[in-house]
């Protein structure tokens, strides 16, 4: 179908942007990559009255490391760049984050949608929301009442749902630190398509033992979730085995036309377990 | 009395393009995704519009070189980019480009609806990396959907083209050898 119409405003700067979010109010939307927010629109699911679109803020395409080692990552960085990383700024500690880009869509998608659009959007299979859950990320968000920082803990509210207030843009996110033992997997019905279970770890490990780790789940809840039981089993020295299980036992994911909760359970078990795998032999 | 399109319909956005390399300058919606105002206005009708959610390809083009749906693009949010759609492709006598031929040769089309969405995702993929592997091929081509060749045809005549084009570029460069060579 064809959208709805709506105004069209173009940011020159972030404070413009949130300037002009204020002023328009609840009928107005930012639009970066506007990978899922134009097939939204499309669908007209989403009605906006005005878009203020910031894909023009070259200031925000931009990602490096910090001196601490961590890795910030400018909200309109695409997925395409973090992929191919032409500054090779990622290295072996972010190396989760260029193997994660291969799961989300296709090509022609990764090209458009931006790190910072899809954390924004809030889906709960998104493959960026898991990333900044597992790996403990803080996004920056500017607005009238100035800077802020809000966990990850904290930022993903439920569906679609994020802690952004309306006049608020993200402007960057940050990686505080290298995870060179972190690996993210999933299952689709078919490539490139949402995820029916998306599952993430971060392991810390020491002369080659697994020492604990953080794990983390998508598709099973209204957000990217931790799962603190199967954390647990990792740092008492569990196998992957028995920390996939105490996930698949913690989690009760919705059912739907595309699995039951049962299913999506054994999917939960086996992806865990296969991340773990990978993620221990980088 | 006020003839300026812009001032007297609010609703209604001016709008500059480079399409193909030519500048266009557009009156139109905001609401108008690339892909319509190329069709509708520019009557570029090359670049096809399937699903209209990203989900099919069929509207692929260029933006800046790389590949895009343009049906999940507004035209406003194209300004400033370089665009080409399949018209580009071929040369001003209207000769098949490299890759068109090779999609000729391998049968890598039936009814065509998809064609031109592929054909733009092989340009802007071999344009970044041309020593494509044929699993890497195989990849990329799952970003579209055709539902005649089951897409054998497509990922060989798109190694055709990428094989032909490295053999070229062995020094002298040349652009437009035939993709033909080895058949």
């Amino acid at each position: 179908m064809k959208p709805a119409p709506f105004q069209y405003h173009r940011a020159r700067d972030v404070d413009g942007a949130s300037r002009l979010l204020a002023e328009l109010g609840d009928d107005a939307k930012v639009i970066a990559g506007g990978q899922s927010l134009v097939a939204m629109m499309n669908y007209r699911l989403a009605r906006p009255r005005h878009l203020v679109d910031i894909g023009g803020l070259r200031e925000l395409d931009r990602m490096h490391r910090d001196a601490e080692g961590g890795l910030r990552v400018g909200a309109l960085t695409t997925h395409h760049t973090v992929e191919s990383d032409p500054a090779g700024v990622l290295g072996a500690g972010f190396e989760v984050l260029r193997k994660t880009m291969t799961w989300i869509g296709h090509l022609p998608i990764r090209t458009r949608g931006t790190v910072g659009g899809s954390m924004a959007h809030g889906d709960a299979t998104a493959e960026w929301c898991l990333l900044a859950v597992t790996l403990g990320a803080e996004f920056v968000a500017r607005g009238p009442r100035g800077e802020r920082v809000i966990p990850a803990g904290d930022f993903f509210l439920g569906y679609y749902t994020t802690a952004l207030d309306p006049d608020e843009i993200l402007v960057e996110i940050v990686f505080p630190r290298p995870a060179p033992h972190a690996a993210l997997t999933e299952f689709a019905e078919r490539r490139g398509d949402f995820a029916l279970v998306a599952a993430a770890v971060d392991l810390d490990v020491e002369d080659g033992e697994v020492r604990g780790g953080r794990v983390a789940l998508g598709g099973v809840a209204s957000a990217a979730v931790r799962v603190p039981e199967a954390e647990r089993v990792l740092t008492a020295g569990g196998s992957f085995e028995a920390c996939a299980s105490a996930a698949a036992e913690a989690v009760e994911p919705p059912a739907d036309a595309s699995g039951s909760t049962h299913y999506r359970k054994e999917l939960v078990r086996t992806l865990i377990r296969r991340a773990c795998e990978e993620a221990v032999s980088r | 009395m006020n003839t300026d399109p812009v001032a007297t319909h609010p609703d209604l956005q001016l709008i500059t393009l480079d399409v193909n390399g030519e500048r266009y300058d557009v009156v139109t919606e905001p609401r108008r995704t690339l892909v319509d105002v190329l069709r509708h206005e520019l009557r570029l009708t090359g670049t096809h519009v399937g699903c209209e959610h990203g989900i099919c390809g069929a509207c692929t083009v260029l933006v800046d070189e790389r590949p895009v749906r343009a049906c999940l693009m507004f035209a406003a949010q194209a300004e400033g980019a370089r665009i080409r759609t399949v018209e580009s492709l071929a040369d001003s006598d209207n000769r098949l480009s490299d890759l068109q031929r090779a999609f000729s040769e391998h049968h890598a089309l039936q009814c065509g609806f998809c064609t031109p969405g592929f054909l733009m995702l092989a340009e802007g993929f071999l344009g970044e990396r041309p020593e494509a592997s044929k699993e890497e091929i195989r990849e990329v081509v799952a970003a579209n959907l055709c539902r005649c060749t089951g897409y054998q045809t497509i990922v060989e005549a798109i190694e055709a083209c990428a094989t032909a084009r490295r053999g070229a570029c062995v020094t002298p460069c040349i652009p437009d050898s035939p993709a033909d060579k080895e058949h």
